[in-house]
């Protein structure tokens, strides 16, 4: 199985983009969407990329709704920050010690915290383990921090290590 | 583009208002790229845009397809999926590019650099 699935997420994610390109369910479109799905996956194995591993798939969806809601909250927050003509928003650095270690969670948060608006992952000390962020509206260094940790950190914790 | 005139009036408004949303929150990215004052602040602005903004423009695409071709039309979670995942590696990379830029010119109002041993530039 792994000699033809190495990656099996990978092989899943171009068979469904093929089908959605191609707008069809039809067999010859399953097939070639297969045949599409396994020579990209093993055309990434040779790039030798560690596995990660999904422990807890539905904590997984939790967190896509947890973000979901939070990127509608902050689109409002930052809107606010940007219409308000007299606000002059107490823009900071911010670190934050992670204690996540796994890649792909790093990956994910990273991606998470950047495409929220109002923060932005600028660095990441990975031998001590110090997030630098840039918050847009830091009022309250605790709150954030917080935030991330007990929000997002605990839950990817969960889902990958 | 000629707007089907069968195409019920709910379909019309939510589309409608779904655009107007989503391209109000893009423009309001685009003055806040405009007013704020650091780089750094200026990174945050064109995420609403490539958040909600973009969201919004796909539903209402979506909602207004599936309608006029009465099946549904799913593709552009595709565009969704791709300006997420791109977007904040290119935002991540201008910032680190900024923010290399300041710890060579000593910036006061940037945190220090991570004290590496020998000049080792490991992100």
């Amino acid at each position: 199985m792994t000699r033809f699935f190495p990656y099996p997420f990978l092989s899943a994610f171009l068979l469904g983009m093929w089908l959605l390109l191609n707008q069809s369910l039809s067999p010859g479109h399953v097939l070639l969407g297969c045949i599409v799905g396994i020579a990209g996956s093993l055309a990434i194995s040779t790039l030798q990329i560690p596995t990660g591993r999904v422990h807890r798939p539905l904590a997984m969806l939790r967190l896509a709704f947890i973000v979901l809601f939070d990127i509608i909250r902050s689109n409002i927050a930052v809107t606010r920050i940007i219409l308000s003509p007299s606000r002059t928003a107490q823009s900071g650095f911010l670190s934050v010690n992670l204690d996540l270690r796994n890649e792909y969670a790093l990956a994910i948060l990273a991606c998470m915290l950047t495409s929220t608006p109002g923060t932005v992952w600028v660095n990441f000390d990975s031998r001590k383990g110090v997030l630098l962020l840039h918050v847009l509206d830091l009022v309250d260094e605790q709150t954030w921090i917080d935030l991330i940790k007990t929000r997002y950190e605990r839950l990817l914790m969960e889902i990958f290590e | 583009m000629t707007i089907p005139s069968d195409l019920p009036a709910w379909v019309a408004i939510l589309t409608s208002v779904l655009v107007l949303l989503g391209a109000g929150l893009t423009l309001i990215g685009v003055i806040g790229l405009l007013r704020l004052k650091t780089f750094y602040a200026r990174v945050h602005a064109p995420t609403l845009g490539t958040t909600l903004g973009i969201g919004c423009v796909l539903l209402a695409s979506m909602l207004y397809f599936s309608a006029v071709e009465s099946r549904p039309v799913l593709h552009e979670i595709l565009i969704a999926i791709f300006v997420t995942i791109t977007t904040p590696i290119s935002l991540m990379l201008l910032v680190s590019a900024a923010l290399r830029r300041d710890w060579t010119e000593g910036d006061p109002s940037v945190p220090r650099p991570p004290d590496l041993p020998s000049g080792d530039e490991t992100p």
